[in-house]
Parts: C-alpha cells; sequence; structure tokens
C-alpha cells in the first residue's frame, strides 16, 4: 500500500518527467505496433493466398458414379484434407465459360473433363504436403491427372519463408530498440531520485522497500505506454484501412499481449535501473 | 558498542585511507573525530554505518560485525544509528513534517503512531511551528535540526554526525551543537567528525584526532571504558 502511494506520488512529484517517460514509452511500442500491423496484414494475406492451395484431379471418361464417390469419400478421409468437391463435365464447363467468357464459344459439352476438387487444411499447404497428397491421389486408376499449380505453390512458400524470416528478424529489432529507449528512459527517472534512494538507504530501508515503488512506478508507466501505443496503432491502421488499402487490425489477445509486454518492460527496466544503482550508492 | 579492531581501509583509486586502526566507542560515550580533511574521518564513519566495508581488521556497531555481514543487515543496523551530514540530506520536495516521517515509514513503524513521533520530535529539535515548511523555507540551523530529528527517529542509539556545523554560522552552529549536548545527555552515543577546534576545546569530551588514515591522538585512550559498557 505504501509503494503504491510511494509510486503515484513520484507521478504527482514529477509530472514532466513522468509523462515524458510515457510517451517515450508509446512511441517506441507504436514503431513496434506499425511494424506488427504490417506483418499481421501480411501474414493474412499470405494465407488468403494460400487458401487458394487446391488440387485438381481429372477423371477418365466414363469412371462410374460409385467409384468417384468412393474417391471422394476416401480422399476427404485423408488427415490433409479440408474438403472434397466433385465438378462434373457440366460444371467444368459452366465454369470455363464464366471464367474465360472470350472463349465462350470454343467450349463443347463434354470438352472438358469431370474432375474431383481438393482443398488442404493450414499447415498441409507447403509444397513437399502438396505434393505427396497429389501422388497418392493419382494412384487411383481411374484419375487421368493430377494438377496443383507446382511452380505457383513453391513461390508461394518461398514468399511466406522470407516475409517470415524478414518479419522477425525486423521484429526483434524493433523490439529490441523499444525495451533500450524505454531502459533508458526509466533509468533517468531513477537518476532524477538517486537522492532520495541513497537518503533512503541511510534511514535503514531495506532494498526491497526501495524497489518496490520503483517497480510499480515502471509497471504503471509501462502500462499505460502500452495503452496509449495500442491506441495510436489503433487510429494509424484506420486511417490505413480508410484511405490506403484495406487492413486488419490485431486480434484482442494480441493486443492485451502488446500492452502487457509494454509492462513487463517498464517492471523489468525498473527492476534491472534500480538494481544497479542500489550496487552503485 | 562500536570497535575497530586492526582496521585497513583501501580505496582502488585513491589508495589507503586508513591503517590498522584501533578505536573503541562506549555506550552513551561523545566522541569528536578532528584532523585535517582528507585525513579518514569520514571514512571511518563510513566504516560505522557500513556504508563502507574495511579492506582488513574487523568493525563492529551494536553486534554487527563486517565479517559476518548477511543481507539485509546494514539496514537493520542504520535503523538503531542516527545519521547526520554536513549538507542536511533532506528531501527538498516533502515538508519538514514528511521528511521525519519517511524515515520512519522506512522502517515500518505503524502509520497510527507515526504523527505523534514527528511532533515531539519537532518540539524537541525546537522547529513545532515549522512542521508543513518545506527544506528550502529553513535556514541551515534549522535544516540541520530537522535532519537531526530525523536521525532520532528512530531512537538510535549512536548518532553519527559528519561536519554537522560545517555549513552554518557560529550561532547555529551553538545552537546544533547544544542540541546534541542534550541528545548525548539523553543517553545516545555521539560520534562528530568536526575541523571545529573551538567547539572541541569548550567542551570535556573524548576527542580523535587522525591524520593520514591513522589515529595520533586519542584524549580518552587511559579512560579505556570498563567491559561491561560494551554492547
Amino acid at each position: 500500500m505504501r509503494s503504491l502511494s510511494e509510486a503515484l506520488l513520484a507521478f504527482r512529484r514529477a509530472p514532466l518527467l513522468s509523462v515524458l517517460g510515457i510517451v517515450t514509452i508509446a512511441f517506441s511500442l507504436f514503431a513496434v505496433g506499425l511494424f506488427g500491423l504490417v506483418a499481421v496484414n501480411i501474414k493474412d494475406t499470405i494465407a488468403g493466398v494460400e487458401e487458394r492451395v487446391e488440387i485438381r484431379a481429372f477423371l477418365a471418361d466414363g469412371t462410374s458414379a460409385e467409384a468417384t464417390g468412393a474417391a471422394i469419400g476416401d480422399i476427404g478421409s485423408f488427415p490433409e484434407v479440408a474438403r472434397v468437391a466433385y465438378v462434373s463435365q457440366d460444371d467444368a464447363l459452366k465454369r470455363a465459360r464464366t471464367e474465360l467468357g472470350e472463349f465462350r464459344d470454343v467450349f463443347d459439352a463434354g470438352f472438358l473433363p469431370a474432375s474431383i476438387e481438393v482443398r488442404l487444411k493450414p499447415g498441409f499447404r507447403s509444397p513437399e504436403r502438396v505434393k505427396a497428397v497429389a501422388a497418392r491421389i493419382a494412384t487411383y486408376q481411374f484419375i487421368d491427372d493430377v494438377r496443383y499449380g507446382q511452380e505457383w505453390v513453391e513461390k508461394l512458400a518461398r514468399i511466406r519463408n522470407i516475409a517470415g524470416i524478414a518479419g522477425i528478424a525486423l521484429g526483434l529489432a524493433f523490439a529490441a530498440v523499444a525495451v533500450i529507449i524505454i531502459a533508458t528512459t526509466i533509468r533517468m527517472a531513477v537518476l532524477a531520485r538517486s537522492r532520495e534512494i541513497s537518503i533512503m538507504r541511510l534511514v535503514g530501508a531495506t532494498d526491497g522497500f526501495i524497489r518496490r515503488p520503483f517497480l510499480i512506478e515502471g509497471f504503471v508507466k509501462g502500462i499505460l505506454g502500452g495503452g496509449a501505443a495500442l491506441l495510436l496503432t489503433w487510429l494509424a491502421s484506420v486511417l490505413i484501412d480508410r484511405y490506403i488499402v484495406k487492413a486488419a487490425f490485431f486480434s484482442l489477445e494480441m493486443a492485451v499481449a502488446g500492452v502487457l509486454a509494454g509492462a513487463v518492460i517498464g517492471l523489468l527496466g525498473s527492476g534491472v535501473s534500480v538494481g544497479r544503482h542500489l550496487r552503485r550508492i | 558498542m562500536i570497535r575497530f579492531t586492526d582496521v585497513t581501509k583501501e580505496y582502488a583509486r585513491t589508495g589507503v585511507a586508513l591503517t590498522d586502526v584501533n578505536l573503541h566507542v562506549a555506550k552513551g560515550e561523545f566522541l569528536f573525530l578532528t584532523g585535517p580533511s582528507g585525513s579518514g574521518k569520514s571514512t571511518i564513519l563510513k566504516l560505522i554505518y557500513m556504508e563502507e566495508l574495511p579492506t582488513a581488521g574487523e568493525v563492529r556497531v551494536s553486534g554487527l560485525s563486517t565479517t559476518d555481514l548477511r543481507r539485509g543487515d546494514v539496514a537493520k543496523l542504520r535503523r538503531k544509528l542516527g545519521i547526520v551530514f554536513q549538507d542536511f540530506r533532506l528531501l527538498e520536495d516533502r515538508t519538514i513534517e514528511r521528511n521525519i516521517a519517511f524515515a520512519l515509514e522506512v522502517t515500518g513503524a505503524p502509520r497510527a503512531n507515526i504523527p505523534t513521533r514527528v511532533s515531539r520530535l519537532l518540539t524537541q529539535v525546537g522547529l513545532a511551528s515549522k512542521a508543513t515548511a518545506y527544506p528550502r523555507e529553513l535556514s541551515g540551523g534549522e535544516q540541520q535540526r530537522v535532519a537531526i530529528a530525523r536521525a532520532l527517529v528512530n531512537e538510535p542509539y549512536v548518532l553519527i554526525a559528519d561536519e554537522p556545523t560545517g555549513n552554518l554560522d557560529d550561532r547555529a552552529t551553538r545552537g546544533v551543537f547544544q542540541l546534541l549536548r542534550e541528545i548525548n545527555a539523553s543517553g545516545t552515543a555521539v560520534v562528530m567528525a568536526t575541523h571545529n577546534l573551538e567547539l572541541i576545546r569548550r567542551s570535556d569530551y573524548r576527542t580523535v584526532e587522525i591524520n593520514r588514515g591513522a589515529i595520533v591522538f586519542d584524549s580518552g585512550e587511559n579512560k579505556t571504558p570498563a567491559a561491561e559498557e560494551m554492547v
């Protein structure tokens, strides 16, 4: 209780320094938040494209409905498979006429083969997995040909890997810069009160007693800075969504994790700064 | 109560500060530490409140030895000591009563008792009417009285004063010294480092002179207190 009132008193006694600290934390985390926003949207876009990964198995002419039905049931039970659909010759023709309007008159009934369309579950859309499932489907005798756009799937996987690695590296760099800036800000706040700390020690305060208000102060600054950063990032995402490009925002869990990260950085920054200071004086 | 046994203190940067110091301060004693600047007076005081630890030898204060220190021991020791400095070391952004109450809160004293104790101490040092003033609104002598009140807040066995009158004019010096005498008369030992030879001459207290890190004179050398006086 006393630690809490001391921490709040610190805000009242040095409002400018406290506000500066919170603003610094907010902008450091805002930079991380903006990067996170870009990362989330790239991830969503790639996931959207990945959803279109499909295997198409063309049936030989004269394949019976029973054999087709059995194969669909069989393929649908593969652990990798999310959805299986039968596309009849008529459906294929209709689709071709819709998608390729200028060739409407070229296609005749029976020109396009019937097929089975297979969509895979997330996590099973890597080139190796797609290739393996396609190979298993090709083993049915009445399957003429299996296609899944091998080159496209491989290119997509490469983009996803590059985006993932770049995202982690840049994310870590942004986070490291934020941690350094926040820790420096908190250290300044601790140094500004070094006289108070030395007096506390002289009158017999334990290290824990001295440390607690600083930890609370750092935690509160982190929460407030993290909250402000979240608000700024949300405003940025709304503006981007409205005026530039459709953009998604963080999920609730990610938003809460972001604010908590601010609080933890504030807490640790304070703990380390005061700890160093206590050892020094 | 305080015993230095063959104490040597060496600093990495400035070299030897004390050499083979043996000193004993008994319960309730008043001791002047004197000597030129840089002679080692402040180092002796720092060793008493264990801001520094000896490089060799042992310092024992109120039953606590520097050879056997555990985590938290120093904080507990300082609650039994009162420390006063030349520059007062008050918190400028708190009122006088808050400065004193702060020292009580640090030790976890019950909140209900704090106002009474603070008020009693301010009366004792003659500053009852200045309770809500800030340090900058007081004279040097008054600020030092506040520092003394803060040092007394936990009813210490020993009051350690490092040049407490160094920044004060003659009148304020006399007032502060009189206060220290009264404190000593009530049973608290006082160890006071000072350059002020006039104060030393005017009183009959034991005086220890330090020069170049060694004790060169001890007026109480032949009046070693009896063992039963020691704590």
